[in-house]
This record gives C-alpha cells, structure tokens and sequence, in this order.
C-alpha cells in the first residue's frame, strides 16, 4: 500500500497507508485527519479539501481538470502552483510517499 | 456515572453527531444504531460514480472501521429500533430483536425513505428505488440484461440515474408529474436546460405525465401505463418521486411530528423535549437564512451541518442554525451546483450562455441575492456561496454584465 503523509497547518504530520484507488482526500478523512473538510465527499463540488502538493510529486500528482481549476480560484485558502484538490488525486503505488500540506482556511 | 448519548441512524448525520461530540470534548457513551447492514456511508455517489462502477463500496465508507474504535464510538448496525420510551431515570430504545439500548439523551437521524408507487403492479419485480447501498446493488446486479429503462419522476435521482443509463446506451424514458424537471429544487431556466440537455443525450422526457398502471409478464415488470393509455415498454423502472420523513419514533416519545412524517426542531436542532435532538433528512426546522418560514432540507450539507449543531446542542450549546444551503447534482458531464433557496424569488439574472453548457441563475428577493443555481460555473457558484454565508448582496444590475466577475460585485 502507497503512504502519504499529511502535514497540518499546525505542523503536526500524519503519515497513512492508503488504499490504492482511493483518493489523497479519501484516506484522510476516512481515518479521522483533522482540516480536510471535504463537505461534498468527493464530487469535486464544494473545495474544502484544498492540500499543497509537495513539489517532487507535483509531475506525478498530474494537473487539476477545467472544473478543478475554476474550483480552486474560489477556494478561501490562497492558491499556489502546488495547489490541488485532494479528492482528485487518486493514490497509486506511483504516489507512495506523497507528502501534501493541508491549506488553512477550507470553508 | 458517564452520560450516555444514543444516535439512531446510521447515516451521514449520525456519524457526524458521533464525531462531533468526541471533537467537542465528549467523554460519556456514544452509540449509533441503524438498521442498513453496512457502517455509515455516502449515499450521493449511489445514483452517481457507484451506479457508473467508478467507485466502490469500500471507497464510500464515510471513516474506516478503526476510526469508530479510536474514538470509542460503538457503532450497531442491522439493528432496527421499534420502540422508545423514557423511563424514571432515562430511556430505553428497544430494537426489532428484542435488544434495550439506554440513554440518557437521544439523537434522532433516522432519515427518509422512499415514497412508494401505489398504482397497479406496484410490487413486480424490476420496480426499483434508490436509497442505500442495497438498492443501488440490485440496480447494478440488473444492469447488464436492462435495456428499456423507465424513469419516474424528474428529480436529482431520477435524472442521475438516467443520465447514468444514457451513458450505457440503455433506451431511457422519464414520465414527470410536473410540467418542469426538478421544480422544487431549481428554478424554470434550469429546468428547461435540462430537459433539453436530457434529450439531447437521447432520453425521452415526458412532462405532466401520470403512471396509472404498471404492465408485468411472470411477475417481473414489462411496461409502464400513462394516463393517456400508452405504454411503455420497459425491463426495470426506477422510481424517484421524493422521501417521506421517518419521523414515526418521535410520535412515541410525544415529540411534536409535522403531518408529513418530520420531526419538527428549532434553530438548535431541538425537538419539543430538550434532551433530544433531530437532524437531516428527518427534520423540519426554520429556514437557517431567514427564520421565515419552515423548511426540509435533504441533503449531505445539511445532515453535516445540521448534525454538528444537534450534538452541540445535547452538549449545552446554543449555538443557532444559520448554515448556507447548499446542493450538488452530476447529469452526464453537466455539475449542477446549487446555494440558498430560491423559493419566492422575484427577480432572476441569467449569466453566461446556456447553449454552452456553463452558466448560472442568480435569484433575488426585494433586491437581495438569494439563491444561485450554476450549471458548470463553478466560481459563480462560489461567489454567490460566499455573499450568502457572509450575508452580503450581489447586485442585479451588475451581477446582469456576465463578462464581470461575481467575487468583484460583492457588497453590504
């Protein structure tokens, strides 16, 4: 199983097994990690799952799709070019060590 | 002795009451029972990404298994509570197999079901609904020998799942009652793109259409009969005319219940007993932006941020309800995204082209904003999200200019 180790605005880093398939968001919030809301579980609807992508896993992690971009420019945390959702990014054994930062602000 | 806190309801809203009371500091007992056979789960995937095989069971889980040790939350499933009653000291829960649950405040989130057919040939076989995982497994066991597939009614889930069957080239017709798609959600802009929209990927929409009869040859269903005496024909039909509230518990413990089966709640998600809460589908609680007027809102938004509150509220709270609400829709490659409540509106500005498959429909009420529905318009969605949440106004005559950014027009 691919790790992924998340890294609160607070510092404090939470590393996970995760199901390959699942996605970065997935994995977070079905093991309790606290300031990935995901409000609309997955749809892409709502942006309350903003991470920063560490940038060695940026290529792998792929870019955001049409909608994702638009969601991302409404998003209350500030974007960077790291900046996805995470319930877009689907871990694979490719993303094993993916390390992202979990934005502040999230609603 | 510890508190001991009982959800039933094993959903979106019980879970999160659960979560809650830990994050808030809760050290008593917390239990959810429920009778679906599985942990809590997402249902809005079910008419969606499920249906479509692009997630599984194990992807919905709502946490893993651990998480409710962890957090020392016991979790019943495959239990259906029948009775309630308080006794001097507190209450009990009794389950159809005879099983007591005591406590001493209760949660109740048990939800909606489906409203049923009730014409002629109501209970064929192949005559499906979609509310939990269970029905959307025997969609998806049938899915491979259906061909001719007849939708009634033209809501979210009728209309995701037809717009799911298109996609597999199944012949769909949808038979609505009403003279537009998803009246109570959208406004008529919306509704007439998507019938559109629907008929352009190759379904056939019928409106102010009634199903007097269902036809079956050995039990199973074959056609669908309208009012008008056609017929058509079909191998499954799925039917999605809205939920009826399961209120019914509430009734025993004296709680005041609405005639249409909700639990009635105030701002703070409190029924008419103080040491019990309702929350989600099941509730009918005061409009969260206006206070106006009652209101039922089903949906993931709600059951999260109803249920936050409600366990707050067990917990001494008084905290008041004024979450936005909020509403998604996926149709074929179309997001619908929906915030506020348009009902009364009296001003609308439609903003970008709809021939493009992007625009949005901002509503107004005595010269505020209200409400949006945005179809593949993300940022007017967010921008119209944010002004409500933060109670400012957009307004119509410049909102009117679609070539200006929403997030720019926001004022007091």
């Amino acid at each position: 199983m691919p790790s992924v180790t998340y890294i609160s605005p607070d510092g404090t880093e939470t590393t996970l097994e995760a199901r390959v398939g699942d996605s970065v968001m997935d994995t977070a919030v079905k093991n309790g990690v606290k300031g990935i809301v995901a409000e609309c579980g997955g749809a892409c609807a709502c942006a309350t799952c903003h991470v920063y992508v560490d940038e060695a896993f940026l290529a792998e992690a792929g870019e955001a799709g049409p909608l994702e971009d638009d969601m991302l420019d409404g998003a209350a945390s500030e974007r960077t070019n790291c900046s996805r959702l995470s319930c877009q990014i689907k871990m694979s054994d490719a993303l094993d060590g993916l390390k992202v930062t979990i934005a502040p602000e999230q609603v | 002795m510890s508190e001991h806190i009982l959800i039933i309801g094993g959903g979106q809203a019980g879970m999160q009451i659960a979560v809650t009371l830990r994050e808030e500091g809760f050290d008593g007992s917390v239990t959810i029972v429920g009778e679906e056979h599985h942990g809590p789960y997402q249902r809005p995937p079910l008419s969606k990404a499920y249906l479509a095989g692009e997630a599984d069971a194990e992807t919905l889980e709502l946490r893993n298994p651990q998480f409710y040790v962890d957090n020392n939350i016991v979790v019943i499933p495959s239990e259906k509570v029948v009775s309630l009653a308080w006794g001097e000291k507190h209450g009990v829960a009794t389950t159809e197999t005879g099983r007591e649950l005591p406590f001493d405040k209760l949660a109740l989130a048990t939800g909606s079901d489906p409203k049923r057919l009730t014409c002629e040939g109501a209970d064929l076989d192949g005559v499906l609904y979609m509310r939990g995982l269970d029905d959307a497994n025997e969609l998806k066991a049938r899915w491979e020998k259906i061909h001719n597939i007849v939708v009634i009614g033209g809501g979210f889930i009728g209309l995701e799942v037809a717009a799911v069957a298109r996609k597999y080239n199944k012949h769909v017709t949808v038979v609505h009652s009403r003279d537009r798609l998803m009246s109570r959600a959208v406004g008529p802009v919306v509704s007439e793109f998507f019938l559109e929209a629907h008929i352009k990927r190759g379904a056939e929409v019928l409106l102010d259409s009634k199903v007097t009869k269902l036809h079956g040859e050995s039990g199973t269903v074959s056609g669908v009969e309208l009012a008008d005496g056609t017929v058509i024909p079909a191998d499954a039909v799925m039917v999605g005319i809205g939920v009826s509230p399961r209120g019914e518990l509430a009734t025993q413990l004296g709680l005041e219940v609405s005639d249409n089966g909700a639990i009635v709640v105030d701002s703070h998600a409190r029924t008419s007993d103080p040491r019990v809460v309702a929350c989600g589908d099941v509730a009918l609680l005061p409009h969260p932006l206006t206070g106006e007027n009652m209101v039922m809102l089903e949906s993931v938004q709600n059951a999260v941020d109803q249920a936050k509150l409600a366990a707050k509220s067990l917990l001494g709270g008084s905290e008041e309800y004024h979450a936005v609400p909020w509403f998604w829709s996926d149709q074929a490659e179309l997001k619908l995204q929906m915030a506020g409540l348009s009902q009364g509106f009296d001003q609308q500005v439609v903003r970008g082209n709809p021939d493009e498959d992007k625009f949005s429909v901002l509503y107004y009420k005595n010269g505020r904003i209200i409400a949006v529905d945005a179809v593949n318009d993300v940022l007017d969605y967010m921008a119209v999200r944010r002004a409500l949440t933060a109670g400012q106004n957009i307004p119509a005559d410049l909102a009117a200019d679609s070539s200006v950014a929403l997030k720019t027009l926001v004022t007091d």
